[in-house]
Parts: C-alpha cells; structure tokens; sequence
C-alpha cells in the first residue's frame, strides 16, 4: 500500500466523499465490460479482472446497461449553515486550536461507512451534520477544548479515522446543542519508543497504517492489524474494542494497550503506572475500551511493540466443505497452534476470490490452475460447490515458521484439507482492503451490501452461519427481493472458546421502493438470528447507535445501569454527546 | 387459517394404476427420490456410531451409571434403531400393493399435498405426523413416498410390533424404529431415544414420522396429543440445529376401519390382543371383506419458525451447553404444545369424511330404529350444515343422493341393517338366554362402532354445538356471557375434544362464525341470538354434545357415584374415559375455576367430585356398574 497523507486536516482531497477510500482507487467496468481496480496503491491496482463481470452479473442478477451512477460532486449548498457559539468558537481562537466550519469538512465528518450512510450522500442528501470541526494537535489542546465544551455547553464528537460500521459518527437527530467533532488526526506522533519494555508510546489520532510503518523503520511492530488499519486511528481502536488480523501473536487491542490517557468532562483518567498487569479493583482501562466516545477522548496510549519478524508466509487450504473447515479450525484452536492469521471462507466467498483473479499473464499459469483445478475436483472429488477454503499467515523466525506450518497442515489433512498455495493465501488477505470499495461498485449497478460480524461458541458456530445465512436469503425474498442475496460468511478469528464470524450481505435492489428500509430490516432478522443461535452482539465492530436496541439484552438491566452511571458521572451534561452506546 | 387452504383438494386413486399393472414392477420401479435438505443418508450404522458418540449421550451415561461405559446404551439403540433398506421397502411395496388392492376400493391421496410435500423435504428436515386410526396407517405412508418417489420416511412405532417374528424385522428395515411404552423414568432410555430422534433430524436425511396422538384412537376421534415424540422432534430447532422444520400433517380416514369391531370389543373391556405374527396371520379373514375406500390427506407443511415466531425465545440455551441433559423449560412446554395440538386440529380438517359418519350422527340419536326415508332426508340434511361448517366429504357428486348414502350404509352391514324401511342397530348373535347384562353387551358393540364412526365426524361440529349449548345456558343473549359459558365448556372437554391451548377467543370464534354460516344465529357487536328459521340447527347441534355431557353430568351426594344408567352406558363413548369414582379429590376444572353459573350445563357445581386422568381406559373398567377402585394413571410421554 502506497503512502499519503490523510493525517492532513483535509483528508476530503484524497478520499472520497461518497465512498469508501482514496479517491484514486476504484473498481469499475470498462468499456469492454472488463472488471479494473484503478489507481496504484494496491497489488490489484491497474489489472483487469476477466471474471468479475460474469460473477457479478450471476451472483445479483445484474445488467451492467442498469445504472445508479452517484452524485458527482457534494452540493454545499445542501449543507445546513453551521449553529455556532460563538464565544466558544473566539475562546477556541485564543486557545490556539485549530477550527473550520467549511461544509465540505463538515459533512466528511458526519458520517461513518454503514450503507444508509453511503447511500444518502451517493443521492446527494445530506444530514444533519456537525457545525464545526476541531483540530487538537495534542493532548493539552484537547483539555482544553473539553474545558471550553463544558463551559458553553457545547456537544464534542470525537472523530479519528472515520471507519466506523455502527452508525457511531451519525449526529443525533434529537441534539439541538451545537454539535463538534473532535478531529484527532493532527494528533499523530510516536513520542517515545521504549525498547526495554518493548513498549511505545503513541498520540492516539496516529492512523494504523502510519504507525506500522513508522516503527517498522525502528525495526518494531505493534502487530495490530485490523481491516481496516489503513484508514482507523489508534483511538479509534481503543473506544471500539479494536481486534487485529494478527491477534492471535500479538493479541487484540485489550492485550496491547499497557497505558491510555483519556480527557472526560470530569478531568483526566489515566492510571499511575506503566505494570503490566494490576489488582486494582475493575480494570478502569475497562471503561475506555469501548465507550464509543461517550466519556472522553483518548489522546495518548502506551501499548505493546514486537521486533518485526524474521519471516512471513502466506498459505491456504482447500476443505471439500464448510463444515469439515470449521473442525479443522476448531482443532487448530484446540492445539492452541492458530497461526498469526486463520481465515475460513465459505464457499461463496471462494468464488467470489476467483472473480478477482486477475488476467493470468501467461498461458503456463492458466494451465497450471486448470490442472489444480482438475486436480481438487476430479482427483479428490471435490465439490466445486462444497468447498471452501481457508487462508493462513504464519510469522515468526523462519525455522519455526516452516515447523508451524507442518503442524497446521497435517491437522488439516485430518479433515480432508488439501494444500492450496501461499498465493491463494495473500489474494485471500489482499481481498480484505480492497473488498470494501467492491461495495462502491455494487452501488453503481444496485446493487447494496454490507458486512457485520459476531463472536460466537465453538460448538455453534456452523448452527449460526447456516441460518444466519438461510435467514437472509429468506428475509430478502419475503420483502420483495427479486434475485437471491449474496449472503456468505467467513470465520475470520479463532479463540479458545469460540470464533469470530463476519457476514457480507448484499443483494440487487431494482424494483424495490425503499431499498435502504428492506437492506435495514434484514440486517435487523439477520442479527435477532446471530444472537438466537448464541451468537455476540458485536465482536469488534461496536455498538455505536445501530445496535442499541439490544444493549439491555446483551449485558442485562444491572449491566446497562452500571455504564449508564459511569457514564452518568464522568459526563453529566453529556457533552460527548454522540448518543452511542447506552 | 393460512396453514389449511380451503381449496378443494385433487385426490387421486393410487390404487388404479395397481389394478392395471404389475405389482412386481411397480416394486422394482427405479427409485430416486430427490435429494433432501440434509447430507446424504448415513447408513443405519453410521447413524447410531453418531447418536452413542454424542456429547448428550456421554454426559447421561456418566451422570445415570457414574461411568462411561457406553455398552449399555449401545444396546437400547440396537434394540430400537430402524435399518431402512430400499430392497425392503420394495418388498413391502409388493405386498402392500396385494394387500391393499384386495382391502380396499381406492386409496385416495392428494397429489397436491404431495407436490408441497415434495418441495418441504428439499428445504428442511419433514416431521410427517399422521393421525393412527387403524394398524393398516402404519406403513401407508412409506408405500405412497415410494410410489411417489419421495424419501421414505424414518417411522416411530410402539415396541409390540417389534416383537412379531420376521414381520418386526421386515417393519425395521423398512423404516421402523422401535420405542418402549413405558419408559417411565428410566434416564438412559430416553438419552437414547431423543437423541436417536433428534439425529436424524438433525441430519435431515428422512423425514420422521411419529404419531402424535401417541396411539391408536378407538373410538376414531383425535386424542389430546402425547409431547415425549413432539419434544425430541422440536428440540432441533429450538436449540438452532436446524434452520427450521416442516411440520405435515396427514388425515388418514377410512369407510370402513379393519379393526373396527376389535376396537368396540376393546372399549368394552376385551382386552386387546397381543401383536404376533400368527394373530395376523390368523387374521386373514379380515381381507375377504370390503373395506371401501382410505383417505390420505396431505396437509399444508407448518414451519415451525413460523409458529415459533414471538412465542418462544431462542436464545434460552445460550448459557448452558445444548447437549446437557435437561427438561425443556415451561416456555418450550407450552410451545410444543400449542404445537402439537395444532397439528392434531390441522389432521382433523383435513380429515375426509364419509356418508356413513354422518348418518352414523343420526342413527346414534335413534338408537332404537328408524325409518330409512327419515334417516336419508336427515343425512342430507346434515350434510348441508357439515359442508357449511367446513367439512370435507367424500360425496360422489355424479351419483345419485340416496344411492350414495344406501351403499355407504351397506358397507356397515355388521352395525346397522336396513330391513323393510327401517334401520336398526345389529345386535351380536349368541346362545340364548341372555341376561340382561349380556343383552347389553351384544348392542353396545353395535353402538360403539357407530359412535366411532359418528367421532370422526365430530370435530366439525364441537365449536359450534359448544357456542349453541353455552347459548342455551346463558339468559339473554350477551355474547360475553355466552363466551364464559363456551369457556367452561372447552375447559371441561380439555381431554375429550382437542383445542389448542390458549386459543378460546378463536375456537370461540370458529365457532360463532360456524353458526352463522348456518343461518341459525345472527350477531350483533355484542349479542348472540338464535334464528326463528333455524332453531332446529341449534337443537340439533346442542344435541350432539348432549352424551358427553351427560357423562360428565355426575351429580350426587358424599361419596357416592350415582347414576350410571343403561341409557348413559350405551350413549357413551367419550374416547378416553374418564374414570369416574367417589374420591377425596374434589373436581377443579383445568384453570382452577369453576363454572360461572351454579346450573350452567347442568352440572351441580361444587358437588361433583372425580378425578381426571390422561390414561386410557383400563381394559374391564367399562361396565354399567360404577367403577371403583383407584388407577393411578401414569401418562405415557409418547
């Protein structure tokens, strides 16, 4: 992934305003009909993708003649004027604090990447939105924004990569205060690295990806390594209760994290030392990690590092099917042996992997995947519509590196797995940044989509995909659907005690009236359905305002009280009024 | 109701093609039926190494024997597990279609309810729930999937038949599964059993096929269901196993029911025989005679999420592992149920009537004799207010009226005879002198055969004839009033008729809308009030119910049982008797209340005393005299 430079106050120049990522990057059809990934950022980046027209126009029931084109540009003059006070705004001034109320600021900041989200500002509506935006450049700056906040009332929204999935960015619709979103970005430095602890310290506006790379010019890594860790800041990470591709090595964010400081209305928390482990009554960081911006603003994290690792290397395994992919996995976790990554993907998202291959440059190559093909489905008797396939990362010194792999691979030949290559394992991870800006193509062609997740018991886990899945299928064709969704899943985590699964949902809407209301109802069904099968709420996208209806249930009344009073006296005017959460 | 479509269903003889071609071919006729929802059909053995592998099974064997010694329960499974082999089923299809052929006229089967039948088993797990009228309905159903090409179905039978020599074999190869009748509280036994059953849902591979009624009716009307079966088959889904389940219920009915003077003899104390081998073959004699034709109706597949929706949490079983051995909690009680009654409602609508069950009605109310001409006006009589409540006749429409009723009648030449004109009940010859008792005897089989026949007819005119004798009861004409009387009623026939729990103000209103549909009352927003043109409807519908409540009608002082008399004996038939005895328990209807009126129904409140039980009448207890001694009555949960 090639650099840039979001941690610029006007990220708007080089994202899209109506889309997921870098304005430069983006999949369309070409005159030909040819799938291309524009732009050259990515390893997909200027290649053509022979099969992603077929697959697209099978899997939806689509016709590339059927446009829904995106409003070009952002009308300003759709933006409400900003409700400012002013002597808070002049306060600021003298404070030094960097502010805007430029609309187009504004509205890049009003919005998080759920679909409702995307789709309102493709038809070029736009909502309410906040009246002015800060820019803290460290943490005493936020103090005293906080302080000014509280002094005129003000509502702060804390805002770092913008990534969010649950509705969390959305300014309440009931919020008549003057609402400001808290821009984190400028806060984007390593102030110190410690290499006797292993420990860095970090400002909590600093984007993943700077970070990674920062300090793997020192040689180090935090290993953290969410989907979205091109664009989602480390605050972000702590007020959702992040997890990483690579948890099982480095752990998710509550592993990582040894110090956090974070500015409330009530003053500074943060705890007196940096020991790696404490009996201080309930872990306060506890409070922080995942309160969604409704108590304060994390400005500076201490976490973890690790010397970057000798080696990497990618791998994948074909199952014959699902349910023999997940036994493996389960076996995997059971040996404790999960490589750094262990992804399963059913069979639909194998598929759809294939419709992104890219033109093979030479006839060998396609030869060659012609016999491997041969070789699973003729030879082994696989199912080309049963089987799945899962991808692996391992990392580690190069010795132990090819040991682990062994160990991984005969546990998988036990359930029938075969071998598949390291280079279907990277496609498989590369798919995960680019995946989101397929959705942006989708919406070209009606086609809607989205993706959620949840975090469930081992022995469930193959219970909860099949219905949550059938669920979908069935919930979309009773609201009018006309072509079955695409509704696939893939067990993206593994824990002693259970697994991550992540959804990608998506069907063509032409001929529904409202297509955002039927897409929100079935991700309702399809989530009352993940918790009936005994599945989590959220594993790491959050709550934010999208699944607060279910709060009481997931944590009970006495747990709801709880936060609800911490949140009571930590913000008692509210004034981190995002409205997530609780 | 939208599980039962009231189009007319296209029945279809199965029988005619037989007549025409080959049995031999038609056993060896390529048999593929579509794949189901599952994986494809373990073999028998697989399917048990699943079931004794089985977490469940595991931690019940530890907690019941403090070991993990799972021989034991390899045996129950051995001992009940069926064996499915296509060759059998071939053979049994041989002779079925012999057999079948000889017994009866036509076998008729809606090919529509095959067709949704067809389409359910390719979406989810089938739970065919016939109702169990007759031994001849146990393997009907796997002849009709094989002729249809459908998956033959995983089948729950009572372990006596497993006993018969070979024919037990031959019944576990073509499906059968075998289950205890008293299974009590015995851990292992059940551990085995449900998760045997929840297995093969689970897998999908075959529908399951289970009597909710629990048993054989005889007295031919519905039984309150048996939950044991119905948990197991449910559990699946509650527990998330299985996206959702197809509940199907089939209405089996006959003109004429082989073991139709067996099941009189049964009610009247003859103990039934044992099922051997040599009894059936001693029982040939029963297939020189005409049976006329069986109905098969396939119903509309109920999903069970659908019924599930709103009315049981799910997400009950998210806290303990869902192997642990448990009871179901109250809520999944209640479901099932609501559940399992409603499919026995369903099998009655879809329940294919006879001629006969109606002027059977008639021929019960006249115990003494009447003329054919009356009985004819009156059986067409009838039959427009069936046809307005709903029922579903088989009522040839290019054949004239009174050839149709005289040749239904003529089938039941050893009930009733028409001789000069006249009908008359047929009495059992034997050795002259009679006492009276044994006078009485030879009359009541005749009489209980025709109550059989009229109880297979009955559920078409409970609802209504509850509202027309609550109306009765009440003063005025307040419908309020009348539904608390119609409340009372659905309380005290808890066991006799079958209602789906928690659903008065419906069966209420069935009932009403029965009525009306008869002219024979008109409703206003809160008034209920008889006909001028139609009051005979009314009497005649509050006349039906009369027996039973008579025999409810126990009025007395202390501890006496009092009057039991000739005329009650006869007109009784209540399939499951009560027994009615002088005990310390004082009567409590089921929701602990008693009747709004002290003379509501006639019944003397708070003087009534007897006891209520589940359990079948035992074999002897039904004489003229009052019964006495106490029975505990352990319910059997299948």
């Amino acid at each position: 992934i090639t650099s840039h430079h979001i941690t610029d106050s006007k990220p708007q120049d080089i994202m899209k305003w109506n889309g997921w990522g870098y304005s430069d990057s983006r999949f369309l059809f070409n005159k030909k009909g040819q799938g291309e990934f524009t732009g050259k950022r990515y390893r997909l980046s200027g290649m053509i993708l022979p099969s992603l027209k077929d697959w697209f126009e099978a899997t939806f029931g689509t016709s590339l003649q059927h446009k829904t084109p995106a409003t070009p540009t952002l009308n300003v003059s759709a933006v409400p004027p900003p409700n400012l006070v002013e002597p808070f705004v002049e306060e600021l001034k003298v404070a030094g604090v960097a502010a805007s109320h430029d609309p187009e600021g504004r509205v890049f900041r009003s919005h998080g990447h759920c679909l409702h989200e995307i789709f309102a500002l493709r038809e070029g509506r736009i909502g309410r939105v906040p009246d002015l935006v800060v820019w803290p450049n460290c943490h005493n700056d936020v103090v005293k924004i906080v302080e000014l906040a509280c002094k005129y009332n003000v509502c702060l929204m804390p805002y770092g990569g913008g990534t969010s999935v649950s509705s969390a960015l959305e300014c309440p619709l009931e919020e008549t205060r003057s609402v400001v979103s808290l821009d984190t970005s400028q806060m984007n430095r390593i102030l110190w690295i410690d290499e006797k602890n292993l420990t860095v310290h970090v400002e909590a506006g600093i984007i993943g990806q700077d970070l990674e790379r920062q300090l793997n010019e020192s040689g180090y890594c935090t290993g953290h390594e969410p989907d979205s860790m091109e664009f989602s800041s480390l605050g972000g990470w702590v007020a959702t209760r992040a997890s990483g591709m690579k948890k099982n090595i480095y752990g998710n964010i509550e592993d990582l994290v040894v110090h956090i400081k974070m500015v409330t209305p009530r003053g500074v928390i943060e705890k007196s030392c940096q020991g790696p482990r404490m009996s201080t009554g309930p872990d306060i960081h506890h409070f922080i990690m995942g309160s969604e911006g409704t108590l304060g603003v994390v400005t500076e994290v201490t976490m973890k590092i690790r010397p970057l690792p000798e080696y990497q290397k990618y791998g994948s395994i074909v199952f014959p099917n699902f349910q023999q992919g997940v036994s493996c996995l389960r076996e995997v976790a059971r040996q404790r042996c999960a490589p750094a990554s262990i992804r399963l993907m059913d069979n639909e998202q194998f598929q759809f992997g294939h419709a992104l291959k890219p033109q093979v440059s030479s006839i060998f190559t396609s030869f060659l995947d012609g016999l491997k093909k041969f070789y699973i489905t003729k030879f082994k008797g696989f199912e080309p519509h049963h089987l799945c396939v899962a991808t692996l990362l391992f990392e580690g010194d190069r010795e132990k590196v090819l040991q682990h792999e062994k160990q991984v691979y005969d546990i998988a030949a036990k359930f029938g797995g075969l071998a598949a290559g390291e280079d279907n394992g990277q496609r498989g991870y590369m798919l995960t940044f680019v995946i989101a800006y397929l959705r942006d193509l989708g919406m070209d062609y009606y086609v809607i989509g989205e993706s959620f997740e949840t975090s469930v018991p081992w022995d469930r886990v193959l219970d909860l995909c099949r219905n949550v899945k059938e669920r979908i299928v069935r919930e979309c064709k009773e609201r009018g659907v006309q072509f079955p969704p695409f509704s696939t899943c893939r067990v993206t985590q593994t824990y002693d005690a259970g697994a991550c699964v992540y959804f990608y949902f998506a069907f063509n809407y032409r001929g529904l009236a409202d297509p955002l209301h039927v897409y929100e109802r079935v991700e309702h069904e399809a989530r009352e359905e993940i918790l009936a099968n005994g599945g989590s709420l959220s594993h790491h996208h959050g709550v934010g305002k999208l699944r607060k209806e279910w709060m009481r249930e997931a944590v009970s009344t006495v747990g709801l009280g709880m936060l609800q009073s911490v949140k009571e006296y930590v913000d008692p005017n509210n004034i981190f009024g995002n409205r997530n959460l609780l | 109701m939208q599980e039962f479509s009231m189009t007319k269903p296209s029945f279809v003889d199965i029988l005619e093609e037989r007549r025409r071609g080959s049995d031999i071919s038609h056993a060896l006729r390529a048999f593929s039926p579509p794949p189901g929802c599952g994986a494809p059909p373990p073999s028998p053995s697989a399917l048990n190494k699943m079931v004794l592998e089985s977490q469940h099974l595991r931690y019940v064997v530890l907690e019941v024997r403090g070991h993990s010694e799972g021989g034991e329960a390899a045996a129950l499974l051995d001992e009940m597990s069926q064996n499915l082999q296509v060759t059998f089923i071939r053979l049994l299809g041989f002779a079925l279609s012999k057999i079948f052929t000889r017994l009866f006229r036509r076998i008729q089967v809606n090919e529509d309810g095959l067709a949704r039948l067809q389409q359910a088993t390719q979406e989810h797990p089938v739970i065919l729930m016939p109702n169990h009228r007759s031994y001849v309905d146990f393997l009907v159903l796997s002849y009709i999937m094989f002729t249809y090409d459908l998956s033959i179905p995983v089948i729950a039978a009572g372990i006596p038949l497993m006993g018969m020599s070979l024919i037990g074999e031959i019944f576990r190869r073509s499906g059968a599964f075998f289950i205890r009748r008293a299974i009590g509280s015995d851990k292992l036994y059940w551990a085995v059993l449900s998760e045997y059953v929840r297995t093969i849902v689970r897998t999908g591979f075959a529908p399951v096929e289970f009597y909710v009624e629990g048993l054989r009716s005889r007295t031919l009307k519905s039984l309150t269901p048996k939950m044991g079966m119905m948990h197991m088959v449910l559990e699946p889904f509650l527990k998330g196993e299985v996206y959702d389940l197809s509940l199907v219920p089939v209405s089996i009915s006959y003109d004429r029911v082989l073991e139709e003077s067996l099941l009189a003899h049964e009610l009247l104390g003859v103990p039934k025989p044992r099922e051997t081998t040599r009894g059936l073959l001693k029982a040939r004699r029963v297939l020189e005679q005409d049976y006329g034709s069986m109905h098969v109706y396939f119903g509309n597949p109920v999903s069970v999420r659908e019924l599930a929706k709103g009315r049981i949490g799910r997400g009950q079983y998210n806290l303990v592992p869902r192997d642990l051995p448990g009871r179901p909690s109250e809520e999944s009680q209640a479901f099932a149920s609501a559940a399992a009654h409603r499919v026995v409602r369903l099998q009655e609508r879809g329940t294919v009537l006879s001629p006969w069950s109606l002027t059977a009605l008639l021929v019960l109310q006249r115990p003494d004799g009447t003329r054919w001409d009356l009985l004819a006006r009156d059986t067409l009589w009838l039959r427009g207010i069936a046809l307005q409540l709903g029922a579903r006749l088989d009522w040839p429409a290019d054949l004239p009226d009174l050839e149709v009723m005289s040749s239904s009648m003529a089938l039941h030449r050893s009930v009733v005879r028409c001789e000069e004109g006249c009908v008359w009940l047929v009495e059992e010859a034997g050795p002259e002198p009679v006492t009276q008792e044994e006078g009485v005897f030879r009359r009541a089989s005749a009489v209980l055969m025709c109550a059989s026949y009229r109880n297979q007819a009955l559920h078409v005119f409970t609802r209504p004839a509850m509202v027309a004798v609550a109306m009765g009861t009440v003063p005025g004409h307040s419908q309020e009033d009348i539904y608390r009387h119609f409340c009372f009623l659905r309380d005290l026939f808890a066991n006799e008729f079958v209602f789906v729990p928690g659903c008065g103000p419906q069966d209420f209103e069935e009932g009403c809308s029965g009525l009306q549909q008869c002219g024979a009352v008109s409703a206003t927003d809160h008034e209920l009030k008889p006909t001028e043109e139609e009051r005979d409807t009314i009497v005649f519908l509050s006349a039906i119910l009369e027996p039973f409540i008579e025999t409810y009608q126990v009025t007395g002082d202390n501890c006496t049982l009092l009057y039991f008399s000739l005329r009650n004996c006869l007109s009784f038939f209540p399939s499951h008797f009560r027994e009615i005895f002088p005990n310390s328990t004082r009567y409590t209807l089921p929701g602990g209340y008693l009747p709004p009126t002290p003379t509501c129904c006639k019944l003397q409140c708070p003087n009534i005393y007897f006891r209520q039980s589940h359990c079948r009448i035992h074999p002897g207890s039904c004489s003229p005299t009052p019964l006495c001694g106490p029975q505990v009555a352990t319910s059997s949960p299948i």
